[in-house]
């Protein structure tokens, strides 16, 4: 047992949840960068930028994930190489669309067709953060703008009347203190992130679900040394505790996060700490 | 013209299995993969609205039973909360069809929840319960002092109380991130047949659809904007009757506050 | 050197040299997840029949090559997308897809499709029929009469005739022979059905010299016999 638990194939489930926590670490970042672009877009008083923010927001968030996987991810790589073609070879003489075929010049490919794969793989790696950084975007910027809302009006009408500028109350004043209203609506999206790792699949990323669905198949005697029947249940059975582990340590991690977030703010959470304090 | 409204006699209602029964199978039209993904949607607002309407009950009594100071109604709610919250969904619908399949050769009277316009509605309402109850959970936490210790003084308690007063307090609270899981779990539909339960005469969502029309043409760019532009639409619709609702809510109050509660976002889920 | 000769010839050239140095290594795109013809092993790399059959090709047509898994619903757009150079997974050789790629000539001789089910007495035109959704096999029963019951992946179609959601599931048989001789439950049934043509290797339509390498690959190991011998050890169909 010991030795089927070591296969190579094992191995690769035990990397694969490696590889869904390093997505997970650089998407979240990501998402919360393009989520701040698009909040602070859709806030803008340049009606275009604002229209940019708020289609952006209404757009992304519309689409089922899995429909958006589907298709953006070839597409994102067509448009990079068609990028890359018409400034790597301005003079090659055929059309890039041939038929059903997309062909860019050699020298345009991302990444090189004759790149080691460890390359492809990190390329792969990079579209699915930048993909998932898309759609979780939209929904950050979403809670960020309500949380810029709702950073009560008076607080930046003082830095106003200390002769603040528009943008420095945004980033003095605004930005500091949206955070903790934040904090809830971000949370939540980490769950939805989290639980949306075994999409990745989709992006052609192999994940523990892949792997999971690939161990867990029937094996006959032929195709390996350890035949087994119908093993899914108990490979999903190992899935569901690790999904459930992560999610009650991000709870754990959280709940900490917010009551450091609420200290000293104007909050009734706020209110409360000052209290305990206090007594 | 003529050509495609026939296809949509023949297909329109092709996801319930009304009209013809082969799906095409060369010479693919725009109008078909429009008709057929339509159609499709038929199963995705279905599991939506039928989902959210039980959901919504089962999850104020969940909310009330996290709340709940005795432990016999608190442990199991919080249990049921943090399950079906902490596991990716298509582990839900593996497991609930798995379960579903043992059960029924015990008990025949399970034999219809093997199918997915039962047993993925089982699943998908038990999932929008959990969220829905975090969601309105978090707002009974929030609902302010002076409402309860009001309702009070005017000598209203028990189940009254509750009905004129907290639970009506705790959606206006919650509305905005309880719309947010109606946008999600309308997403999430797209997922019964994705990986969850099987097709049964090729009657699917309009993921389904799309994926069926990706397949034969080999061209993912056509039936996949198509789906996003459905899904868009019946966003938009949720979005705006949650709004009607939410404005109802807070109808009683003044504008500026009404403003407020509106774009505070608590939780999504 | 390049820029200095005119359009046909400098087509030729181009090509040529874009190829030469692009397709210093040829991509092969597999599913890595349909025994006999391609899996992934205990060591966690691709093997199978096509495996030993692309290896060799590649040896005979003096390229380096090199494996990648993709997903089966995306194999064909990702192909003329360019993410890898050629697909070598079971594919079928059908009229629908060779519109949108270009086929080599096929490495087997069409594989029939084999019922698998509980038990001999199957009403193949008015029972229950699983099938993997979007293969030929689930076409072909959508059109028999049966009712078709589709799953996404293989695996499931065959645990449905075990736990008795279906009566029956079709497939290729090489695919279900190795299964129902381990399960003493599930008996192949008599009846087959001819639904694809043989499998080929897949490639871009403007990947004429590519596919060119490997055609002759091809017919050279079809006339030394070291592809029926490949045939034979993997158990796949009937030998050239």
């Amino acid at each position: 047992m010991a030795c089927y638990l070591t296969t190579g194939k094992h191995m690769s489930i035990y990397w694969s949840v490696l590889t869904v926590l390093l997505l997970l670490a650089i998407t979240a970042p990501t998402a919360l960068a393009f989520g701040f672009a698009g909040a602070s877009a859709a806030r803008s008083r340049v009606a275009p930028v604002s229209w940019l923010g708020r289609g952006y927001i209404a757009l992304v968030r519309g689409v089922p994930d899995i429909a958006f996987f589907l298709f953006f991810v070839i597409a994102l790589d067509q448009i990079i190489e068609y990028v890359r073609h018409r400034a790597i070879c301005p003079d090659w003489p055929e059309p890039v669309r041939q038929g059903s075929d997309f062909v860019v010049c050699q020298a345009a490919k991302m990444p090189l067709g004759n790149a080691p794969q460890w390359v492809h793989e990190s390329y792969g790696f990079a579209i699915a953060v930048f993909t998932f950084a898309i759609v979780f975007g939209a929904f950050a910027a979403n809670v960020l703008h309500g949380a810029m809302s709702a950073v009560p009006r008076g607080q930046i009408e003082t830095g106003e009347s200390y002769g603040m500028t528009h943008r420095q109350t945004f980033w003095r004043i605004l930005v500091p203190q949206m955070w903790v209203y934040a904090l809830p609506g971000l949370s939540n999206l980490w769950m939805v992130l989290i639980k949306a790792t075994p999409l990745l699949f989709l992006l052609g990323i192999e994940d523990i679900v892949y792997w999971a669905r690939e161990l867990g198949g029937i094996k006959t005697s032929r195709f390996t040394d350890y035949p087994h029947g119908d093993w899914r249940m108990w490979y999903f059975l190992a899935l569901l505790v690790f999904y459930l582990i992560f999610t009650r340590i991000s709870e754990i991690a959280l709940d900490r996060l917010m009551s450091r977030l609420t200290r000293g703010q104007a909050t009734t959470g706020g209110e409360a700490q000052r209290k305990v304090g206090l007594t | 013209m003529s050509a495609c409204t026939q296809t949509i006699t023949d297909y329109g209602l092709r996801a319930v299995g009304i009209g013809e029964r082969l799906l095409p199978r060369d010479d693919f039209t725009l109008c078909q993969q429009f008709t057929l993904i339509g159609s499709g949607m038929i199963w995705n607002v279905y599991f939506g609205i039928v989902a959210l309407i039980f959901g919504f009950m089962f999850a104020t009594l969940l909310a009330v039973g996290k709340a709940s100071r005795q432990r016999v109604f608190r442990k199991p709610a919080e249990w049921f909360i943090f399950l079906f919250r902490g596991s990716p969904l298509f582990i839900q619908f593996f497991f609930g069809y798995f379960l579903f399949l043992k059960l029924k050769t015990v008990f025949p009277i399970f034999a219809p929840f093997t199918a997915a316009w039962l047993g993925a509605l089982v699943v998908l309402f038990l999932n929008t319960s959990a969220y829905s109850a975090e969601i309105f959970y978090g707002a009974l936490k929030s609902i302010p002092k002076g409402d309860v210790e009001a309702a009070d003084a005017y000598g209203l308690s028990g189940w009254s109380r509750f009905k004129r007063v907290i639970w009506p307090t705790m959606l206006r609270l919650a509305w905005p991130a309880y719309t947010n899981e109606a946008i999600f779990l309308f997403h999430a539909t797209t997922l019964v047949f994705f990986s969850g339960f099987p097709a049964w005469q090729q009657r699917g969502d309009a993921l389904y659809y799309a994926s069926y029309f990706a397949d034969k043409t080999f061209n993912p760019f056509i039936p996949y904007p198509i789906l996003a532009g459905y899904f868009i639409i019946l966003t938009l619709c949720v979005i705006g009757l949650f709004g009607f609702i939410n404005r109802r809510l807070n109808s009683h109050l003044p504008s500026n506050t009404r403003q407020r509660l509106r774009i505070r976002p608590n939780l999504i889920r | 050197m390049k820029n200095l000769i005119l359009t046909t010839a400098a087509l030729a050239i181009t090509a040529g040299m874009a190829f030469a140095d692009g397709h210093s290594v040829v991509r092969m795109g597999t599913e890595g997840a349909y025994p006999p013809y391609n899996f992934i092993n205990d060591a966690g790399d691709v093997d199978g029949f096509e495996r030993e059959l692309g290896d060799e090709l590649c040896l005979r047509a003096e390229l380096t090559c090199e494996w990648v898994t993709n997903e089966w619903d995306s194999i064909i757009p990702n192909l003329v997308s360019g993410n890898y150079d050629t697909i070598i997974a079971g594919m079928s050789i059908t009229d629908e897809r060779d519109e949108v790629i270009d086929f080599t000539q096929g490495y087997t001789l069409p594989d029939p499709s084999s019922y698998l089910a509980a038990s001999a007495d199957v009403d193949l035109k008015g029972g229950v029929i699983a099938a993997q959704t979007g293969t030929i096999q689930a076409s072909f029963i959508a059109a028999s009469g049966a009712t078709l019951v589709e799953f996404s992946t293989p695996e499931e179609t065959v645990a449905a005739v075990k736990n008795g959601e279906a009566d029956a599931v079709l497939a290729d048989d090489a695919y279900l022979r190795p299964i129902a001789d381990e399960d003493a439950d599930l008996q192949l049934l008599a009846q087959q059905e001819m639904i694809g043509g043989g499998v080929g290797m897949g490639v871009r339509e403007s990947d004429g010299e590519l596919k060119a390498k490997f055609d002759a690959a091809i017919t050279s190991m079809k006339s030394d016999g070291t592809l029926n011998a490949l045939l034979a050890k993997w158990e796949i169909g009937g030998s050239f």
